[in-house]
């Protein structure tokens, strides 16, 4: 390959991005592009597996065979989108193992909403309906993501996300219509999970360090107020439609913008989760690491057992 | 202890007789049958799939991306390979 310096290879990589040509695993990048994909790229896979644990705390207490076949199913369809995100991580240079070891020991981040409890049953509801409704939300926009395999997985993770969120309304939908008392619960579930899902979209575009980096790279295709904004204006409708109330007194439909005006998010609660301090930080990451640990004998297992297949065969 | 760490696999999915298998992902396994397994597990979850195909990541050669000018400028300029080169006079038809 002849010599060509590093401002005309950044020139180049700019002009497909801007042509909107995607970019593969052997295509020479930034480094900063790279970091900056597999930084995102992770948190997004572990948001998948950390995510499965607020859900997988209600699979065993679900109230009849087919709410339990249904949230079984999603879980495990979260363990697959984790997987085709490490692997995305992967075709990157990141190592898998390590990666997992971020999540571990704190240094990575991972989505803040899964650090809340889920109390009761309408939680299952509020999560479908909300935080899978959020996610919907973010992940859209990133299949059409500059970088080809992490475009290519959210395609696949987008398709499988859709009934998600259905399946989370139903449930919403189905305790606001049954006694005061299951009405009361999802209008609970509702208040609790309202603005940790408006906080999913991250920090304001005035306070969003990687916003502008990453939309010039089209990482991103919206910010997140813009994201933001799209949620509330299709889910109050929802809210309405079953009979809950959003618990947001300053929420007023805006004739003019065609818009809804939501009151000030509690910047100072999002940032203490962030920091670990949210209410489940520690016993999320704790049980992650003793599912490490006590699937270590599996994993050495499975190396044994291909080792005596290998074997047998040879022989 | 063992800390070896599952090789990584690519997977190929036929998703219906007649059409060829795609690659749809990679996955890591401690062995072929078990990247199968796995693959069955995570890519075909809705009946995505008839056959499966892995391949150990390591044993696939690629082309560089780098190279990739001078790789297929030979066939930009034989524009006589399409049948849109030719001139076809008015009134044939079945060509």
């Amino acid at each position: 390959m002849k010599e060509v310096n590093l401002n005309e290879l950044e020139r180049r990589f700019q002009e497909k991005i801007d042509k909107d040509i995607k970019i593969e695993p052997n295509d020479w990048m930034p480094e900063n592009y790279r970091q900056t994909l597999i930084r995102q790229i992770s948190q997004h896979a572990h948001s998948e597996i950390v995510g499965m644990l607020p859900e997988g705390n209600w699979i065993t207490r679900a109230p009849n065979l087919r709410r339990k076949a249904v949230l079984l199913a999603k879980v495990q369809d979260e363990a697959g989108h984790g997987l085709y995100l490490y692997s995305a991580t992967e075709t990157l240079g990141a190592d898998r193992e390590e990666t997992i070891d971020d999540l571990h020991t704190g240094k990575a981040k991972y989505s803040s909403i899964f650090n809340y409890p889920t109390l009761t049953w309408a939680d299952m509801g509020a999560i479908g309906w909300l935080v899978d409704g959020a996610a919907i939300m973010n992940q859209v926009p990133l299949c059409r993501c500059s970088y080809g395999p992490y475009a290519r997985a959210m395609v696949r993770v987008c398709k499988e996300e859709s009934f998600h969120q259905r399946q989370g309304f139903e449930i919403m939908t189905t305790l606001a219509k049954g006694t005061p008392e299951q009405k009361a619960m999802a209008q609970d579930a509702l208040n609790r999970f309202w603005w940790p899902a408006l906080m999913m979209f991250g920090p304001n575009d005035a306070d969003s360090k990687h916003t502008e980096q990453s939309m010039r790279w089209k990482i991103k295709r919206h910010t997140n107020d813009e994201l933001r904004q799209q949620f509330v204006d299709v889910t109050v409708p929802q809210a309405e439609m079953i009979g809950l109330t959003v618990p947001d007194k300053d929420l007023k439909f805006n004739e003019t913008t065609g818009h809804y005006e939501y009151g000030e998010i509690n910047w100072d609660e999002f940032w203490e989760v962030v920091k670990g301090n949210g209410p489940c930080n520690k016993d999320r990451i704790d049980v992650r690491r003793k599912a490490k640990e006590d699937g270590a004998w599996v994993r050495e297992a499975a190396n044994a057992f291909a080792e005596k297949r290998a074997r047998r065969k040879s022989a | 202890m063992s800390k070896k760490e599952w090789p990584l696999w690519e997977v190929f999915i036929r998703s219906k007789a007649g059409l060829n298998h795609k690659h749809v992902g990679s996955l890591r396994a401690a062995d072929a049958e078990m990247a199968v397994e796995n693959a069955r597990d995570v890519y075909t979850r809705r009946s995505e799939g008839i056959s499966i195909w892995v391949v150990e990541s390591k044993n696939i050669h690629a082309s560089d991306p780098a190279e990739a000018d001078s790789l297929f400028e030979p066939a930009d300029s034989k524009v006589y390979r399409h049948p849109t080169f030719y001139d076809v006079p008015d009134g044939i038809s079945h060509m």
